[in-house]
């Protein structure tokens, strides 16, 4: 009873690290502009891909794909939002609702065009597979590195918000974006390496989660992933990193005991729970606005 | 003459046929004759149409976003084929009463969205459209769940025109309700209650401060949009005799969202026009192949959102008052 309750809470805290990862980066730009970004799990599925094909065909070791999928997804972020996104942040939410189902839409058809319809699979190294031996118990060994890489992603993120001058900038700006920007922040920039840096780590989410969801197809941006990411992001509360931590780790822990439980009701619970939870408090349970 | 004489004559004028809305139903209604073997085709592009109408309703003429409101096209859809299943057979009262139901529903939403503003609101719709969709797939013995529900055999319509193979009687049925449906919509926005609806999609604020009670009003349009839209999810079911649970889905969703914004909100019209581009265009594409319609789809999206804001009929009546007053300018 207590080694099945101890896997229970290891799963969920895996899945709540990974949904972590994905969302962090949508939660600290929505906070920052308001801006409505659905194409968040585009960003996520092309780092998931960059991930598959390094590691297939070119024979690139896991680990080394990780931050690549991370660099590039970031760079590629930055290019939409030179072009696209900065056009909108003024723009009606309904505005930034279309472009970004629309941009989601051509990168499911963009992704069944590259890579094909199918379920397609990741190389993981050998000792990322099967069980490890963890406090008198088997568990997953994918899902403790999940939990690693998890851990240290949100400890670097906080060091990096609260300890360095990036950071401070960061928080002023979603505090008060015309305050900041009074006190002589370049706001568009902060905005714009925040936002590549957010989408870089949805990238190295969506490569870490190809192997747990147990492989990637094109419609993933579209998929419940979004709407899980979306859940982390507004119960969080925009713009909290410790809500969106919060948010995941219930998120990720609800969603294990829902389906250990009651697999028939789970995703029934869940949504359930958010749409409480967000009359309850529709700024999310960490934010301010 | 008196200010209410006035006021009278004034939305006596708002709600005066035009030409091009008289040419535009002869059109719809011709259309049998002019394309005789795409009936199908044609009763999907009313229904489709039908659905855009109502959520024109809430957010054209409202302001009300909505990510789940094919909720309410489900739950008609669904009240429909379970009423048929169960020996309802009779269509028109079966379509009312599929329709009620979804009222009801809507109403009971809009207790809660009418609260909610911004991020949330659209959580929160999409939540609620999620939360239908899982109990149509998890309630599977009454709902058929991802296999549909199938045997849904309606009596003749009026006693005495079979459903046949062909879609004529379905058309000229779709025709008909769809009809009914502009009719209706058309009367709400041009009466008091629609002209304040469209002053709180200008200026939610305002409204407040002149002492509008817009709650109320709000919860009311809620009940009314989620109506219409089960109205067309049950003529859906009733002309295809199926239900399945993507007529219910975030996809149908988002879909008639695009439709609406793709034709041009807050003009009654939109959604016809919308749905006429729409499934023509994804009918011509899907032959090809259905990847690349999703392409050009999402392609389209960004450019209507980049250049044309207010969809097709808001950007033709733009390029024809251009027109118009430099022809006048000429003359000048």
């Amino acid at each position: 009873m207590a080694e099945q309750l101890f896997q229970l809470v290891f799963n969920g805290l895996a899945y709540g690290f990974l949904l972590f990862v994905m969302a962090i980066g949508l939660s600290v730009t929505m906070g920052m502009m308001n801006f409505v970004n659905l194409a968040h799990g585009a960003f996520a599925m092309l780092g998931g891909y960059l991930s598959i094909s390094l590691t297939g065909a070119m024979g690139v070791p896991f680990l080394l794909s990780l931050p690549i999928a991370f660099f590039a997804v970031g760079i590629v972020s930055a290019g939409f939002e030179a072009v696209l996104y900065r056009r909108f942040y003024r723009a009606p939410q309904l505005s930034q609702v279309l472009l970004t189902i629309g941009l989601s839409f051509m990168a499911v058809a963009g992704a069944t065009y590259a890579w094909g319809g199918q379920v397609s699979m990741v190389h993981v190294p050998a000792w990322l597979i099967g069980q490890t031996h963890l406090f008198g118990t088997e568990v997953g060994s994918y899902r403790l590195f999940l939990i690693a890489v998890g851990a240290a992603v949100a400890l670097a993120l906080v060091f990096g918000l609260e300890r360095t001058r990036f950071g401070a900038m960061v928080r002023a700006t979603v505090d008060n974006r015309r305050m900041a920007q009074s006190l002589g922040i370049n706001v568009n920039r902060v905005f714009r390496l925040t936002f590549a840096l957010g989408s870089g780590l949805a990238g190295l989410g969506g490569a870490l989660a190809v192997d747990y969801l147990g492989g990637l197809q094109p419609i993933f941006p579209l998929g419940y992933m979004l709407v899980y990411i979306l859940i982390v992001v507004t119960v969080g509360g925009m713009g909290s990193t410790l809500g969106a931590l919060l948010a995941a780790m219930v998120l990720g822990l609800s969603d294990a005991a829902a389906k250990f439980y009651a697999p028939q009701l789970a995703s029934f619970a869940i949504y359930f729970v958010m749409v409480v939870l967000l009359l309850w408090r529709p700024q999310g349970i960490l934010g301010r606005r | 003459m008196s200010a209410g004489g006035d006021r009278a004559a004034a939305f006596a004028r708002r709600s005066r046929w035009r030409p091009g809305e008289i040419l535009l139903w002869i059109a719809v209604a011709a259309a049998p004759f002019a394309f005789p073997d795409r009936l199908v085709l044609a009763s999907q592009i009313l229904v489709t149409a039908t659905f855009a109408l109502s959520l024109d309703l809430l957010l054209g003429y409202a302001g009300m976003i909505s990510l789940g409101h094919a909720a309410f096209f489900g739950i008609g859809a669904y009240a429909a084929g379970i009423l048929t299943v169960h020996g309802w057979t009779e269509p028109i009262s079966g379509l009312l009463a599929a329709a009620a139901i979804a009222g009801v529903c809507g109403y009971l939403a809009g207790l809660i969205v009418v609260r909610l503003h911004g991020v949330a609101l659209l959580m929160v719709t999409m939540g609620l459209g999620l939360l239908v969709a899982e109990l149509a797939n998890v309630m599977q013995s009454v709902t058929g769940g991802s296999d549909g529900l199938s045997g849904v055999t309606l009596s003749p319509l009026l006693g005495r025109f079979d459903f046949d193979m062909f879609g004529r009687t379905a058309y000229a049925y779709t025709l008909v309700v769809a009809f009914g449906a502009f009719l209706l919509v058309r009367r709400i926005v041009h009466s008091p209650f629609g002209l304040a609806l469209q002053g709180y999609r200008e200026n939610p604020t305002r409204m407040a401060q002149i002492g509008a009670p817009m709650a109320a009003r709000l919860r009311l349009v809620n009940a009314l949009a989620a109506c219409i839209a089960g109205l067309a999810g049950a003529l859906l079911t009733q002309t295809t005799q199926f239900v399945s649970l993507d007529y219910v889905g975030f996809e149908r969703s988002a879909e008639v969202l695009i439709i609406l914004i793709l034709g041009g909100g807050g003009r009654l019209y939109g959604g016809l026009v919308g749905a006429l581009v729409f499934m023509v265009g994804r009918d011509v594409f899907s032959e090809a192949n259905p990847q690349y319609w999703y392409f050009w789809l999402g392609a389209l999206l960004v450019l209507i959102v980049l250049f044309m804001p207010s969809g097709i009929l808001g950007g033709g009546a733009s390029l024809w008052a251009r027109v118009r007053s430099r022809r006048g300018g000429a003359a000048a």
